[in-house]
């Protein structure tokens, strides 16, 4: 059982120093990686299966009981997300896979990406406030790494932007641990959630909560803390950026979501703040994004807008609302993830990124247009697909809450998404390309040769997102109960104190 | 004691915002480290600071004089971690003086945020 709950730190751990040994051949180092990334999903679909069962599985590293061990949890919402990570770092991989001419990059890329993932599942699963620092930076460390991969003034330019800002970020979030543990005398989240249950802290820990809350604000790109990101995720290369997109800011989602809960499971101040934070974040992402003319940085600012929902649905902090945002985070993650890749594949094609220069996919690449309408329109909202449905239960969330602006802002939000989503359609797909109709694929397009591998994880996220649509049931079920878990953080606590020492 | 250490983390958070505000990357970049200092301190105040006895719990309970372990062991690991994105940015850093032959915010934001470049001309690795 515990070599199940740390298997989603290990795998990653292993295949990073397999794929360090092997650097010397860059097909071995592929194989590997993909291997570790298919088997993090594998660790992270048997976690799902054993969390919809309604256990919560904990663990005490180095067997010691509750507040001197760190403690590793896995409820519903943590495998659901352990599994999304494999997924969609599985598709990275493949990904990158498509016509690497640059040996040098693909070594290097593959073992911080699966250092990335390490960083990533172990926020996910820990249940130790300082531990969940520890893994902050263990992601933040492979995301510098992986940003300036390939080096240029521009990627650099934008990593530092990202350096910095995360760096304050992190150390208000260092601050905050440490604030906690002199007010609390703990920093096992279980132990925490009882002492603030039974309101045994001083005010102190509710200040330094506030501090942490709002440097995973940053984290997640919250208005008015998000500048960072439409800063620094459109200079990356695609797959790095397409990584970043879909995991990144919903580590700092989740950790919103479990110390929210956690802490203040009744809706409270802090509720009222993050509604109003998540109305702002929407529709000033989405209004940013319709100023910018490149695909990725429109792209970047619908990370933003998008991560606003999810917050909606935290701070309305009903079970339903609840479903919703963790039904949001499982499809946004796939579709965001996706659109990077399909921008990517679309710039490849055309030779540009900027709208103005590209165009004519459409009559000579119709399946990438396929391949783009079906996460677009899912971003934005359209049945069957899988955003529908999550927009739909937080729209309804928020109307039985009585939330009425925050209904309101969604729903436009909704429709300033799709019009973003029509003005890439236009540009790219369907207008002529402007350079008019040599190049090898025809119509000023380039070859499609090699990229393969990119249409494969490209075709396979998309085919998620349709199932995710269309078995819309079964999903949400998994997500009402994990909500129902999040809700009653007794189960949580009582697992974690539970799992004693040897 | 306490309120000495306290001046003094109020006072590295100021300065290390202070120089993070700087047009010169250096100082932003050295104005972080200064910032972390002061977290660091704050985070190892946390612990009491106090401590004339080794913190060893024996059957008799805790020492009275003793400080808390935990949050000097916080510290160490945060230092570790701050020491390695230091060098980090350090590096990057270097990097973009070699590039731009300056290194200034304002460059850098421009410069981040020019418009994608188109690939190269077919025939060339793309």
């Amino acid at each position: 059982m515990n070599a199940l709950i740390v298997s989603p730190l290990l795998i990653p751990l292993a295949t990073l120093v397999a794929t360090l040994l092997v650097r010397r051949s860059p097909r071995a180092v592929r194989t590997i990686s993909l291997a570790g990334a298919l088997a993090l999903t594998a660790a992270g679909l048997v976690l799902v299966g054993l969390a919809a069962q309604g256990q919560i599985l904990a663990s005490q590293a180095g067997g010691w009981a509750a507040p001197y061990g760190i403690t590793l949890v896995v409820d519903r919402l943590s495998a659901a997300m352990v599994a999304i990570t494999g997924i969609v770092g599985a598709a990275t991989i493949v990904f990158a896979m498509a016509r690497d001419e640059d040996p040098a990059r693909c070594r290097d890329f593959h073992p911080l990406v699966h250092g990335l993932l390490v960083g990533v599942c172990g926020a996910f699963i820990t249940g130790d406030v300082f531990n969940l620092y520890v893994w902050f930076e263990v992601l933040l460390v492979g995301s510098f790494a992986l940003l300036v991969l390939g080096g240029g003034k521009r990627r650099l330019s934008g990593t530092v932007v990202y350096v910095v800002l995360n760096l304050v970020a992190t150390m208000m979030f260092l601050l905050a641990a440490g604030m906690l543990y002199g007010a609390s005398g703990s920093l096992n989240m279980a132990l925490l959630a009882q002492a603030f249950a039974a309101d045994e802290v001083p005010a102190t820990a509710h200040a330094a909560v506030v501090l942490m809350l709002t440097a995973f604000s940053i984290k997640a790109a919250l208005f008015p803390v998000f500048g960072w990101l439409p800063a620094s995720y459109h200079v990356a290369w695609t797959p790095v950026s397409a990584l970043f997109a879909g995991l990144l800011t919903k580590v700092g989602v989740y950790a919103l979501i479990r110390l929210v809960t956690l802490f203040w499971p009744d809706a409270g101040i802090a509720h009222e703040v993050l509604l109003w934070v998540a109305c702002a974040t929407m529709l000033i992402g989405v209004l940013g994004a319709a100023a910018q003319v490149e695909v990725r940085r429109i792209l970047s600012f619908h990370i933003v807008s998008q991560v606003g929902y999810m917050i909606l649905g935290l701070a309305i902090a009903t079970p339903l609302a609840l479903a919703g945002a963790v039904f949001y985070l499982i499809h946004h993650i796939v579709v965001k993830a996706n659109l990077f890749f399909i921008g990517g594949i679309a710039a490849r094609l055309t030779g540009s990124e900027r709208l103005a220069a590209m165009g004519g996919l459409y009559a000579r690449a119709p399946w990438l247009a396929l391949l783009f309408a079906i996460p677009a329109l899912s971003l934005a909202g359209i049945p069957p697909l899988s955003g529908f449905w999550a927009k739909f239960v937080l729209v309804k969330a928020s109307l039985d809450a009585s939330a009425w602006i925050a209904a309101a802002v969604a729903l436009v939000t909704g429709i300033f998404t799709l019009l973003s989503m029509s003005k890439i359609w236009n540009e790219a797909f369907l207008k002529p390309h402007p350079g008019g109709a040599g190049g090898e694929g025809g119509g000023g397009l380039r070859s499609a040769d090699g990229l393969q591998p990119a249409l494969w994880a490209v075709g396979t996220l998309a085919a998620m997102t349709v199932a995710i649509g269309l078995a819309a049931g079964p999903v949400m079920d998994y997500a009402v109960a994990a909500a129902e878990q999040l809700a009653a953080p007794a189960a949580y606590i009582d697992a974690v104190v539970r799992a004693g020492g040897n | 004691m306490e309120i000495l250490v306290s001046l003094t983390v109020g006072a590295l958070v100021a300065i290390g915002i202070w120089m993070m505000l700087d047009r010169g990357l250096l100082r932003v970049v050295l104005g972080v480290v200064v910032l972390g200092n002061g977290v660091n301190l704050a985070v190892f105040s946390a612990g009491r600071l106090d401590g004339r006895a080794a913190a060893f719990v024996t059957e008799a309970g805790a020492p009275a004089l003793a400080a808390n372990p935990l949050p000097q062991a916080l510290v160490l690991t945060a230092i570790v971690i701050g020491f390695a994105l230091f060098v980090f940015a350090l590096a990057v850093l270097k990097r973009s003086w070699e590039l731009h032959g300056k290194v200034e915010t304002d460059l850098v934001t421009a410069v981040a945020e020019e418009p994608a470049p188109d690939l190269p001309p077919q025939g060339d690795k793309a």
